[in-house]
């Protein structure tokens, strides 16, 4: 073992991958004992086992023997073995091959910083050897370098290990995966393990340690632009710390930062930190910090916070690449729950676009589903609007988990922004909230003020459900109660603010919505809880309601659906009303939903209670 | 210095996952090296604070000095501290000489899932570390429980990136592990780094033995050892090809792999 006087230690997390019976336990079995990693005797004990036993000794035997003490003979899942070289450690994540091995050497290679690759010289580029390479590339696992083992096996020659290298170089390039090194070794033998082999003399690369050696611990990732996705806000003392791990760029005291989707704005004031001297004033990629800010805006979790220059994507659809680990298969028209970075959002499977054969690239159109250990290209949609990144320029929000039930079934990366009939409105939302000229009196004072948040009631439904009496007796319950709400009736513009327009101007709902959804949001910026019904907008009130979403964001639209029948609810309906309506409860139930999504609370706990911020 | 600072920032970041997704959390404390590291992490992250309490699973057999030092940061880190024992088993006479795992399963893990039920704890966040013994090299950072309290190790769920499992059915809890990726160097490195106080039973105080790792007194034993400063501790634990755990009778057989099948910590 190797101390580390001079230089400071660091931990590299390697996954070894690559086809059953290719010869991972060899290696491993090799790099623990040519590093001094092994107990004292171990080595001696296990040679004098196999002596006994009449068999020869092999490296597999020592690292299964050293597994099995340090196991107690559970040879399951992911293990994590540890072993030190020239000032760094080596935490070697294995996954033996059972039957869930695929799940777990996802798991394993998602932790990993670098990864090798082996490959059998005797049997060549089997399945597994391009599905795990595959899997690494999708995973984010740029640096890998490919062990050519079993070289003693077919007499050191060069032709062979050229011929596997070509093949898989040109495997590898078909998704631009580019590994480090091609070393061909014989673990069992030693060769170019720890030591240059005198066998191969045709091969000058680096050996398997010295390739270990030369993979970097990330740190590239600073140069980037700033991301900061929101992971929570705090308010233990009279701080306001606004958390998270940054996973590109870096910030410091005095930067403007933009929070994406609901492009709320504030300078950092102060970098928050325990047991620092001095409190530091900046921070970079990888840390997990805290931050106040000069204003009191209210951002929530899910939302990165990036400089205004360089804000990420903001969409309800996105094109993604997706592997499947669930025990029921993945289904097109099912509900999820997607995670990106710290963002939680309901999101359904719009399409899949093809089933990808690891073995060939192969592609398979046309499936309604997705099998356990398959992968894919799909396109999801989100319930509301998302913030990420494409994973082509950032990792950490350019990649996703799938949640199905309380399970993570799948994962993946995104790969193109698809664009929504929101965009054009979203682009508007996003200029005018950068220009809007503030007064003194912050969102924040209107709330405590209050007693509530803003928020906006939509009631939809067909004709004669009385949705008009609906909106107007939760009008009065509520400011009976205290509450500052407003009845705002599309009619009422349609005789003010757009008198002026033609009758053929009036008919369009897209205009009319938008007109709609700015006035909501002038009203939802004062504090105000605003009713309305759709029907100035008629058969068109599903796109109406879309756009005022997208107007009024970040405040929280609550969709009410009123139908005299079962009926098909609209998409994101929040409370559905059917049959003969009790007002009087159906009003109660608004509210209740009301207190669910945090309008309705009174105080700012230390745990924030608010869903929403606005 | 670099590779604890991002120790630090792993652990927080899941310190403060565990927060945002579990209304009912709670943190073991066993005042040994590990899960003090680990409180101290829970106040980094919490800049100063610790928002959930803090479980100590007495057995009545802890050395005497652990008692002192619990009690006394309880009071000067302001800690909410929730002290469980299995009166029961204690009052039937449990001890040791009954067997070592029958011991700790009665008054360890019996004694956590007594704690978590009545409590109805969701979340426990624990100082276990893949380097420590073999089972605990399994562990995911966020491993499900059933409704018994059992790990089913053989079928657990995928873990990915920075995203861990925070939804369970009703009746099962997660055990939460931020200490996963550090080994017991990193663990004196953090504690010479950030100056946390620790128990001087881990040092050598004149008679050449010391504590490596600390439990009930009967079943656990000093090593050999003239370290008498962090810094000794890790310059010896830089040269030792001695397991941690060696002094600890538990571990004997598959004393763990039992125990923590049936959700020992």
């Amino acid at each position: 073992m190797t101390t580390s006087d001079t230089k400071p230690f660091e931990n590299l997390n390697i996954v070894i991958v690559g086809h059953v019976d290719h010869g991972k336990s060899t290696l491993l079995g090799r790099l623990y004992a040519d590093t001094g990693s092994l107990p004292d005797g171990k080595l001696e004990k296990v040679q004098a086992i196999c002596k006994q036993q009449g068999k020869e000794f092999e490296y597999a035997f020592l690292f299964d023997a050293f597994l099995e003490e340090q196991e107690q003979g559970i040879t399951i899942d992911t293990a994590r073995t540890f072993f030190m070289w020239k000032g760094r450690q080596y935490i070697i994540i294995d996954a033996p091959g059972h039957k869930e091995f695929l799940k777990n050497m996802i798991s394993g290679a998602a932790r990993a910083e670098a990864a090798l690759l082996l490959i059998d010289a005797l049997e060549g580029v089997k399945e597994q050897s391009k599905k795990h390479g595959y899997l690494l590339s999708l995973l984010g696992v740029r640096q890998f370098a490919v062990v050519v083992n079993k070289m003693d096996l077919v007499g050191y020659r060069q032709d062979v290990f050229d011929g596997i290298e070509k093949e898989y170089r040109e495997f590898l390039g078909q998704f631009k995966a580019v590994p480090s090194q091609f070393i061909p070794v014989s673990a069992k033998l030693g060769d170019n393990i720890a030591n240059r082999s005198g066998r191969m003399s045709w091969y000058s690369g680096s050996t398997v340690l010295e390739t270990l050696g030369a993979f970097n611990k990330e740190t590239a990732r600073s140069e980037q632009p700033l991301r900061l996705p929101v992971q929570d806000v705090y308010k233990f003392d009279a701080r306001r710390i606004i958390t998270g791990r940054i996973t590109a760029g870096r910030l410091k005291v005095g930067d403007h930062l933009v929070f994406s989707p609901s492009n709320k704005r504030a300078n950092i004031r102060t970098v928050e930190a325990f047991n620092i001297e001095p409190q530091p004033t900046e921070g970079q990629a990888g840390q997990s910090i805290g931050v106040t800010l000069d204003e009191q805006i209210f951002v929530e979790r899910g939302e990165i916070a990036s400089h205004q220059e360089h804000l990420p994507l903001v969409s309800t659809a996105v094109r993604a690449n997706l592997f499947w680990l669930g025990k029921r298969p993945l289904e097109k028209g099912r509900k999820y729950l997607l995670r990106v970075a710290t963002k939680e959002v309901d999101c359904e499977v719009a399409s899949i676009h093809r089933i990808i054969d690891t073995m060939d690239l192969a592609q398979q159109q046309g499936s309604t589903t997705i099998n356990k250990n398959q992968v894919a290209e799909l396109t999801l949609r989100t319930k509301t609007p998302v913030a990420f990144d494409l994973s082509s320029s950032f990792e950490a929000t350019g990649r996703f988990v799938l949640v199905d039930e309380y399970d993570i079934a799948g994962g993946g990366i995104i790969t193109e922004l698809v664009h929504d009939d929101q965009e054009f409105l979203r682009e508007e939302a996003r200029r005018r909230d950068f220009a809007w000229v503030k007064g003194e009196v912050t969102v924040e004072d209107r709330a405590q003020q209050y007693g509530h948040r803003a928020a906006v009631v939509l009631i939809t439904g067909g004709r004669h459900t009385g949705k008009s009496f609906l909106a107007r007796k939760l009008e009065g319950r509520l400011v009976a109660d205290g509450r500052h709400a407003y009845l705002l009736d599309g009619e009422n513009l349609r005789r003010g603010l757009d008198a002026d327009l033609s009758e053929e101007e009036r008919g369009q709902t897209t205009e009319m919505a938008r007109r709609y959804g700015e006035v909501a949001r002038l009203l939802t910026d004062t504090g105000l809880i605003v009713v309305s019904t759709t029907n100035p907008f008629g058969l068109a009130h599903h796109e109406a309601s879309q756009a005022i979403r997208t107007l009024v964001h970040p405040a929280p639209v609550i969709a009410v659906h009123m139908s005299k029948t079962e009926e098909e609810l609209p998409p994101n309906t929040d409370v559905a009303l059917t049959g003969p309506t009790d007002f009087d409860a159906a009003t109660a139930r608004i509210i209740d939903e009301l207190k669910r999504r945090g309008v309705l609370a009174r105080a700012i706990g230390a745990k924030p209670i608010f869903q929403y911020s606005i | 210095m670099r590779h604890l600072r991002q120790l630090e920032d792993q652990s927080v970041y899941i310190l403060r996952e565990a927060y945002k997704h579990f209304g009912n959390l709670a943190m073991l404390w066993s005042m040994g090296k590990d899960s003090t590291v680990l409180l101290w992490l829970a106040r980094k992250a919490f800049f100063g604070h610790v928002p959930f309490p803090l479980l100590h699973v007495d057995t009545s057999y802890k050395i005497p000095a652990m008692i002192e030092y619990r009690d006394r940061l309880a009071r000067e880190w302001r800690l909410n501290l929730v002290v469980g024992q299995n009166k029961e088993a204690l009052a039937a006479g449990m001890n040791h000489t009954m067997g070592r795992v029958v011991c700790c399963t009665a008054l360890k893990t019996n004694g956590l899932k007594q704690l978590l039920e009545n409590k109805g704890y969701t979340g426990v966040i624990l100082g276990v570390r893949a380097d420590e013994e073999g089972t605990r090299a399994k562990e995911r950072y966020f491993s499900p429980r059933d409704k018994h309290g059992d790990w089913d190790f053989r079928d657990q769920p995928p873990e990915l990136w920075d995203q861990y499992k925070t939804t369970f059915p009703p009746g099962t809890h997660i055990r939460i592990h931020p200490l996963l990726d550090w080994t017991e160097i990193n663990i004196w490195e953090y504690i010479k780094l950030e100056n946390i106080p620790f128990i001087d039973l881990y040092l050598d105080k004149g008679n050449g033995t010391r504590y490596r790792s600390l439990g009930c007194a009967p079943c656990t034993s000093p090593i050999k050892s003239t370290a008498k400063t962090v810094d000794d501790i890790i310059e010896e634990l830089r040269h030792t090809t001695v397991a941690e755990r060696s002094g600890r009778a538990q571990d004997e057989g598959r004393g763990m792999e039992l125990l923590r099948k049936d959700g020992y910590m």
